[in-house]
């Protein structure tokens, strides 16, 4: 990152102090020199980056830039694939991810919605509860509360709520994603993690999920990776534009799309490859 | 021209060999029926079915296989009660926990239990479980619960092979989205990935019973084969099976005795034909 950009960063946490008075962690996420190998393939560059709390931050770049895979060490779903190995340290609200701490709380706090919509199949209900059950919640009435609350958080409680017992698989795909919103909502995370979301849904699905990713921002910080250019500067507030496992440029969103400084973010932006 | 004469005589060949298959049920079905139903009918129906009383050696014979049945039943139950949750659990363990390297130990292990001959296990079970019921247990160790046991460790490569390519088959996304959510692999295992194999399972043990059912040389050698109705509480004590009723008897059979086994076998035959429905109804759910 260039003292530039850095420079913007500064200037918005000083905004993000004056109006969220009380705030204690106004960086959700602290990443200093993460590098990724898998095996013998780098597949991240000495990452550094701090992801506001509150904000929506874009991760774009062409495939196999790393981009995704950056967004899930922040919940170290990577640990899943073999033969991972990181290095350098990632903070969440000041406390290592990859020190000596709970995954399975991580990912409760670190929510993730994935690039196809992946209910499990059981009923729309069960999809919801399963993630507080997880977390040891019995109580009938309290899960009948999280799945109204979760579903309604998702903006799908309408269409969902005369048949909650039915199959999640018998909803349409832009339904069966933003279920899979709500059950990440569901055990009341931080932060959610969204793996290109829309790629997978049919336009008019797109725009109700990006409207909702908006209004999650109010109480959730995202990130988003993204194929879609036209989806990062509707949504987010911040862009990273990543290649070939570097990140090359990162900042104010609308920055990014007007201005970018470096050459090789231009020529993406504006199409010339990827 | 030629081309189409080939493919003919081709088409000729397959459709030959496909009614094969169905000429040889065909066949069995009508030998069976012809053979066995008969005999039914003189012994009469329900005695033949609910009396309790074989004994070919009276005069007059009396032939009635109730204890057969229940002996099939007892026994295919207590081998389902060992071999499904080892089955399913070895298979979870092939699926999601074991090392690569013990895979390809594992893997070939279970595949070859299934090639072993049901004579050879018979005698595994002469030789291993029969001494170690006997000693554990009481009694003089040829029993339901032997027999279970034996049987239930001959279903284990059916169960396990079935059900671990039901859980392969589920998408990993499925997994990674329960991970997502906190849960530890044993929750995202049994709480979404086993639900989600539910109907390969299923499939798993119908066809575990199938194989179960029809078993007859190694039950025959440590089941103690008494032709006695028992009571669910006398698991260790000896009981005869279906098949090795047939096997036992047929050697030296005439005449009624004869026609009577055949139509033991008529109930066998009835018993599977009734599993393999159960199983293709399984399967259309699956295709669903």
């Amino acid at each position: 990152m260039d003292s530039r950009s850095f420079a913007s960063l500064r200037m918005t946490r000083i905004k993000l102090i004056r109006f969220t008075a009380g705030e204690i962690y106004l960086e959700k996420f602290k990443l200093t020199g993460v590098d990724l190998w898998y095996n013998e393939f780098k597949a991240l560059h000495s990452i550094n980056m701090s992801i506001g709390a509150n904000e929506i931050t874009a991760f774009i770049g062409p495939s196999g830039c790393g981009k995704s895979t950056l967004l899930k060490t922040l919940n170290r779903m990577n640990d899943l694939v073999e033969g991972c190995k990181i290095t350098g340290e990632i903070l969440l609200d000041g406390r290592n991810i990859y020190g000596n701490i709970d995954v399975n709380l991580l990912r409760k706090r670190v929510g993730m919605v994935f690039q196809k919509p992946n209910p499990f199949p059981m009923s729309i209900y069960d999809n919801i509860a399963y993630g507080p059950r997880t977390h040891g919640i019995k109580s009938r009435l309290k899960l009948d509360e999280i799945v109204e609350n979760s579903l309604q958080g998702a903006a799908i409680w309408g269409e969902t709520k005369d048949r909650l017992w039915r199959s999640a698989l018998s909803l349409s795909g832009g339904q069966q994603q933003r279920l899979c919103i709500a059950r990440a909502l569901s055990v009341s995370p931080d932060v959610l993690l969204m793996d290109e979301p829309t790629s997978a849904l049919d336009p008019i699905s797109t725009s109700k999920i990006e409207d909702l990713v908006t209004e999650l921002k109010q109480k959730y910080t995202v990130v988003i990776v993204t194929h879609n250019m036209q989806q990062a500067t509707r949504v987010s507030d911040k862009t990273a534009f990543f290649l070939l496992g570097e990140m090359v440029e990162y900042g104010e969103t609308d920055r990014i799309f007007s201005m970018p400084k470096d050459k090789r973010c231009e020529d993406y932006i504006t199409g010339r490859f990827g | 021209m030629k081309r189409d004469y080939n493919e003919k005589i081709m088409r000729v060949v397959f459709m030959v060999s496909a009614l094969a298959a169905i000429l040889a049920v065909g066949l069995i079905c009508v030998f069976l029926f012809a053979g066995g139903v008969p005999a039914m009918f003189k012994i009469g129906i329900f005695k033949f079915l609910f009396g309790t009383d074989w004994s070919p050696g009276n005069t007059p014979p009396s032939f009635e296989i109730l204890p057969m049945i229940v002996g099939s039943v007892y026994v295919t139950a207590g081998a389902m009660l060992f071999g499904v949750p080892v089955g399913i659990f070895t298979a979870v363990f092939l699926t999601y926990v074991c090392p690569k390297k013990l895979y390809k130990i594992l893997k070939p292990a279970v595949d070859l239990l299934a090639g072993v001959p049901s004579v050879v296990y018979g005698f595994f079970g002469m030789v291993i479980i029969v001494p170690f019921v006997r000693n554990t247990f009481g009694g003089d160790g040829n029993s339901i619960l032997t027999a279970s046991l034996l049987l239930g460790m001959m279903i284990l490569p059916t169960i396990i092979g079935i059900t671990e390519s039901a859980l392969r088959a589920v998408p990993s996304e499925l997994y990674e989205g329960a991970v997502a959510l906190g849960a530890d692999r044993e929750r995202a295992v049994f709480g979404v990935m086993l639900p989600a194999a539910k109907s390969g399972v299923m499939a798993a043990i119908v066809l575990g019973i199938g194989r179960a059912i029809g078993e007859t040389m190694a039950i025959k050698m440590v089941a103690g084969n008494q032709t006695l109705l028992r009571m669910p509480g006398e698991f260790l004590k000896g009981v005869r099976t279906l098949t090795a009723n047939v096997v036992i008897e047929m050697g030296y059979a005439e005449g009624l005795h004869r026609e009577a086994l055949i139509a033991t076998g008529v109930v066998l035959f009835v018993f599977i034909l009734l599993i393999n429905l159960l199983f293709s109804v399984i399967n259309r759910k699956n295709a669903q």
